[in-house]
């Protein structure tokens, strides 16, 4: 930890010493003492290895030796496993004690306070979470005196369009002058004026998050042409390649596409920027949490994680980075905790992934999170009917989360983590496993007619959703709260975790609830399914709601936003500079978002299920990386694989953003391929993470990326079946700097390996053996990783799309279940010479390479980024065949050796640069 | 002759009761996985069974330390009803998350400690049985590779304990942990009673091995069974044949 403090620059640090605190109350006054009840913790600890004793006196912030003291306990209300352990420990032995927790830090080194202070802000506390004190921390108990039923009244319709702009900046609204116009007008029409939880539901129904306002808008550009809404494209995209297996795309919580007789395939990808900015840990936590319950929505039983991570450069000043910005070390360290975390303890396998660096995200660092599922073929839910009951399930409701989905929408800005400090919060995987055990015995008994989760927008958002059509009575006062206090519209409107919802057919409750006490999970009774498509809310007998679930769906005004065409920077000649091949090759494998994040994924469960049959890391020594990773469903046949695999790139998108999303789609399909998968079945899902989209330059990024996306995925016939863009990726330094991330597009693409012990691994095999590039190489060094390591001014062409990869790839697919493979790398980042490289590193083999069939100048030969190519071993006897085909299209590359060195370099080096040391 | 009978039980958090059961199931037995506060008359319940399995995850979060609230538990409805099975002849498993509720309640001697690096680690290990007797790997004479997952996993104990109930140990370099005498696994003194790290139910079958694309050339199906981890269950199957 001291080590960590001095690379945020607090030097003086020498040692950082940290204790856990327990704190104990009675549940009531009339019971004995401050140590409540005389529970005596110290019995849980195991005194080999914990040491706990009571508190005692309380501590000065220094003790007589110089140490600081500071202590940090979770604000009221955050989620708090260890006191609700001790809690269900005492209670277990008949004491009845309220528990919290917090941490003591003893300091060494520094003689200033300012300075401790720093180190406690940096490193130590997060204040949106936490609270810190110099020497002993008051016991952290939330106020539980009192109920609250205010009810505001917010008199909107004689506000002036000024007024009314401020009163949404004012509540965090985020609606823009047009909907407050319109929700104005109906409340006039209406004749009265709205509670704070019915402007607070609109506010996050029409919420960017909830409603993609952006990807629904009608979009003209400033020289007059006009686009059809980007989700519109997308979806028709998806339509128009008909693919025969995709059983629901677009619909719902996840897209789902079928895999083999028994199993279909549920998949789904989120993501958490703005959460993980200013509470790594938390952020990436309830990401991970969040789009597990996007798999529940749709019935299936999760059965994998992915995580990809685009963070700052981790060696950047601390004393140069924006006010209020974290810095990006922490961000990386908590958001990676975050995952493993949750992925860990809810027991999924974190299977596949990608951790990008970049100064782009300095301020706005990227975090998106899937979820793989699975579901008995021709199983579905029959959807809500008139008196079904609306049952939640799962966490209690608190005041955390509040308002996450219309912060997310927003910019953030100095101010953003102690404004928005409530939207975030830490999850509790616990719960939501037996959630998943619950929701998977209550549709095999088919005991539910609908179900979505609690995310953004909490109840609001989901029972505003189940009732769409229908309509609902909500009484709010039977809702479960972690804690009293609570305004009917924060219970309305919390994102508190780990909570589902269900619509239940009276004569199915029984069951239910007991199923429910089976599994551990509270339920609650919340009201009814109407018919009339009125969404009526009450709480402490005041109708808090009334407004009908179609001016909440559809009365949203369309958006108009205006678009820039970009200028796509014309190729630039003039002379590269020369590069030292074996340098620049070492230093490319050690780039921070190239090298090996094998020591992060070892901090992730990949194992748990037995089914993940390609590890992310592979090989002789179980440590090179692997295209795609493989899992074969629980509950499938067991004969096919599912390969998935990701497609990022942060280099492309700043000179075209078009080409980058082309780029991303045949890299993510050349992943799953390159591992087995028929191309025939690849179906994809695209999460775009953008800038202010009222921007017209970045709308026109926007509008480039979709059309690169739409054309990619016809070219290949890989339709998406689901998305999500998270807009607004800015941050507005208080000196009025806007710092926005690089238009990035993230595409999971999910395989079918027909045979799975047929999968192609990345690592070589035998010495003797020919090495053969698939796919012709150009001279497209601009926008190269080898530009970015070496600092080079892009000089050239990019690279261009190959419309004959398709066909090549259906080549490759007919040529691997033939057998003429060996091993397979898919050829990116870093180009030829780092995919060699890590299959050398993979199978521990060398090789001895020839580049003389691949190009005529060198340095393109090994670093060109041509898209559309794959590395293959093949036996000797079966080169002729290779060439045969794939014709022009093979080159010849290199022999595998016995002996420890590939392109001129040891193998030790080699790995030593892939672990990050250069 | 009717299958020997597993009960799994489960805490809040258990997660890989399900892969412990197909393990069981692959060995020959029935299984039923049962949460501890289902257990309400612990006797009667556990008559039915010949094996009890403490199956792996983060019970309760592992809030207050690896296992221990879901060891507090046990002592104060199970410990008990575990002992008499034991004393019945019958056999228990606790693996990870299991193997630590286990060492915290008594049961087995030693404890489990933060993994030597200070962070959580999965990957897979070589394991063997030891001289020391346990009726879950009798008969078991070969090496097991199976994955570990987990964040306090170094077990701690005197020299005369590691030699007296250290029944697994990492080898070939594979200790994960820092635990004192490479002890991965450590029984009872009736040798009925096997906690252990590692997950032997990730290995089942052959195609679970990490390096099984580089060995089906070269080895068949046969010699790649040998190193399962349904070995282990196996032996506790037969064991519970007997009884």
């Amino acid at each position: 930890m001291a080590y960590d403090a001095r690379t945020l620059g607090i030097t003086s640090v020498t040692r950082i010493d940290m204790a856990d605190l327990w704190f104990f109350a009675p549940t009531d006054s009339d019971l004995a003492g401050p140590g409540g009840d005389g529970f005596d913790p110290t019995t849980v600890i195991d005194p080999a290895i914990q040491i706990g004793h009571p508190a005692g006196e309380p501590l000065p912030e220094r003790l007589a030796d110089g140490r600081w003291i500071v202590e940090t306990a979770k604000i009221p209300g955050v989620t708090d496993p260890t006191a609700d352990a001790l809690e269900h420990v005492a209670r277990s032995r008949g004491h009845r004690i309220r528990a919290a927790s917090g941490k003591r830090f003893t300091i060494s080194g520094p003689t200033e306070r300012s300075d401790v202070e720093r180190l406690v802000k940096r490193l130590l506390a997060n204040t949106v979470v936490e609270r810190f004190a110099f020497g002993s921390i008051d016991a952290p108990f939330p106020d539980i005196s009192g109920e609250n039923t205010t009810v505001e009244t917010i008199a909107i319709r004689a506000l002036t369009p000024n007024a009314l702009t401020s009163l949404s900046a004012e509540r965090g609204l985020a609606l823009d002058l047009d909907q407050m116009l319109t929700v104005q007008a109906w409340f006039i029409t209406e004749r009265r004026e709205p509670t704070d939880a019915e402007l607070e539901t609109i506010a996050q129904t029409w919420s960017e998050h909830c409603a993609h306002t952006t990807f629904l808008a009608d979009i003209t550009f400033i020289d007059g042409r006009t686009v059809l809404p980007l989700m519109r494209q997308l979806r028709d995209c998806t339509e128009q390649i008909a693919a025969p297996w995709v059983r629901s795309a677009f619909v719902g919580n996840a897209g789902i596409v079928a895999f083999d007789d028994l199993v279909d395939i549920a998949v789904k990808a989120e993501t958490h920027n703005h959460p993980s900015a200013i509470e790594p840990f938390g952020g990436a936590n309830t990401g991970v949490g969040g789009v597990i319950r996007d798999i529940l929505g749709v019935s299936a039983r999760p059965i994998a994680i992915t995580d990809v991570l685009c963070f700052g450069m981790t060696d950047v000043d601390a004393n140069s980075l924006p006010e209020g910005v974290l810095h990006p070390q922490r961000i990386r360290d908590g958001v990676i905790d975050g995952v493993a975390d949750y992925g860990n303890k809810i027991g999924l396998p974190t299977v596949a992934g990608a951790i990008i660096h970049d100064p782009g995200f300095t301020a706005n660092p990227l975090v998106f999170a899937g979820c793989v599922g699975v579901r008995a073929v021709g199983r579905d839910t029959v959807g809500a009917s008139p008196g079904d009951r609306i049952v939640t399930l799962g966490g209690r409701t608190g005041r955390d989360g509040i308002r996450g989905a219309t912060f997310s929408s927003m910019e953030m800005d100095a101010t953003t983590g102690d404004v928005a400090g409530a939207s975030v919060q830490i999850g509790d995987p616990v719960t939501e496993r037996l959630l998943i055990d619950l929701i998977d015995d209550a549709f095999a008994a088919d005991l539910y007619t609908a179900i979505t989760d609690c995310g953004a927008g909490g109840f609001s958002s989901a029972i505003g959703e189940m009732a769409e059509e229908l309509g609902a009575d909500v009484n709010l006062d039977s809702a479960p709260r972690k804690y009293a206090g609570l305004a009917p519209w924060e219970v309305w409107l919390s994102e508190a975790q780990e909570r589902m919802v269900m619509a239940v057919a009276p004569d199915k409750l029984a069951a239910l609830a007991e199923l429910c006490d089976r599994h551990q999970v509270e339920w609650n009774d919340l009201g009814a399914f109407r018919s009339d498509g009125r969404l009526v809310v009450s709480a402490v007998g005041t109708c808090v709601v009334d407004l009908p679930a179609a001016f909440l769906h559809n009365g949203r005004p369309q958006r108009h936003l205006s678009a820039e065409a970009s200028e796509v920077p014309a190729p630039t000649s003039g002379a590269r500079p020369a590069v030292d091949f074996t340098d620049a090759l070492l230093r490319l494998l050690a780039d921070p978002s190239l090298r090996s994040n094998e020591d992060v994924v070892r901090g992730y469960d990949h194992e748990i299920g037995g089914r993940t049959v390609g590890r992310p890391y592979a090989g002789a020594l179980d440590d090179g990386p692997s295209d795609a990773s493989v899992v074969v469903p629980v509950g499938s046949a067991g004969v096919a694989g599912l390969a998935i695999g990701i497609g990022v790139n942060v280099c492309l998108g700043e000179f075209d953003a078009k080409l980058m999303a082309e780029a991303v789609i045949d890299e993510a399909i050349r992943n799953v391929v390159a591992t087995g998968a028929d191309p025939d079945r690849v179906c994809l899902l695209d999460n775009f993470s953008w800038g202010n989209p009222r921007r017209p330059s970045t709308l026109g990024q926007l509008v480039d990326a979709v059309e690169g996306c739409c054309d990619a995925a016809h070219r290949h016939r890989s339709p998406f079946v689901s998305g999500k863009d998270s807009l607004n990726n800015e941050y507005l330094g208080s000196d009025g700097q806007r710092h926005s991330v690089p238009p990035t597009l993230v595409i999971t693409a999910f395989g079918v390996i027909p045979e799975v012990g047929l999968r192609l691994t990345s690592d070589l095999k035998t010495p003797g053996n020919k090495l053969m590039l698939i796919g012709e190489t150009r001279n497209e060094l601009r926008g190269s990783r080898l530009d970015r390591v070496l600092g080079i001014d892009p000089t050239g062409d990019l690279p261009t799309v190959d419309p004959s990869a398709p066909a090549r790839y259906r080549t490759f697919h007919a040529a691997a279940a033939a057998g003429l493979f060996v091993s397979a790398h898919d050829c990116s980042d870093g180009g030829l010479a780092v995919t060699l490289a890590e299959m050398a590193i993979a199978g521990r083999l060398g090789i001895h390479g020839d580049f003389s069939e691949v190009h005529d100048d060198l340095t393109v030969a090994w670093f060109s980024e041509t898209l559309s190519r794959i590395v293959v071993e093949v036996e000797p006897a079966h080169v002729a065949e290779v060439r045969e085909r794939f014709g022009a299209q093979a080159a010849f590359v290199g022999t595998v050796t016995a002996q420890p060195n590939a392109l001129g370099l040891g193998l030790d080096t080699l790995v030593r640069a892939w672990r990050g040391h250069v | 002759m009717t299958a020997p009978h597993a009960l799994i039980l489960t805490a809040p958090g258990t997660n890989r009761d399900r892969d412990v059961a197909e393990a069981l199931e692959q060995a020959g037995a029935t299984a039923t996985r049962v949460a501890l506060h289902q257990l309400k008359d612990p006797v009667a319940q556990l008559r039915s069974a010949q094996l009890v399995v403490l199956a792996g995850g983060f019970s309760h979060g592992d809030a207050l330390g690896a296992g221990a609230v879901w060891a507090s538990d046990v002592s104060t409805h199970l410990a008990d009803a575990l002992r008499s099975f034991v004393a019945d002849g019958k056999a228990v498993i606790g693996i990870c998350n299991g193997f630590q509720t286990l060492v915290r309640t008594g049961l087995l001697p030693g404890s489990l400690a933060h993994n030597a690096t200070g962070s959580f680690v999965c990957k897979w290990v070589t394991i063997e049985p030891t001289e020391v007797r346990c009726i879950w790997t009798e008969g078991v004479h070969q090496r097991v590779h199976c994955p570990v997952a987990h964040g306090e996993g170094r077990y701690i104990a005197d020299e005369a304990t590691v030699q007296r109930h250290g029944a697994l140990r990492y080898v070939d370099g594979t200790n994960p942990n820092g635990s004192v005498g490479d002890v991965a696994g450590a029984t009872d003194t009736t040798g009925r009673i096997l906690g252990l790290m590692p997950h032997p139910e990730n290995h089942i079958f052959p195609f679970q091995y990490p390096r099984h694309h580089r060995t089906t050339r070269y080895a068949t199906p046969v010699q790649q069974s040998l190193h399962l981890g349904l070995a282990l269950f196996a032996a506790g199957v037969r064991h519970a044949r007997r009884i």
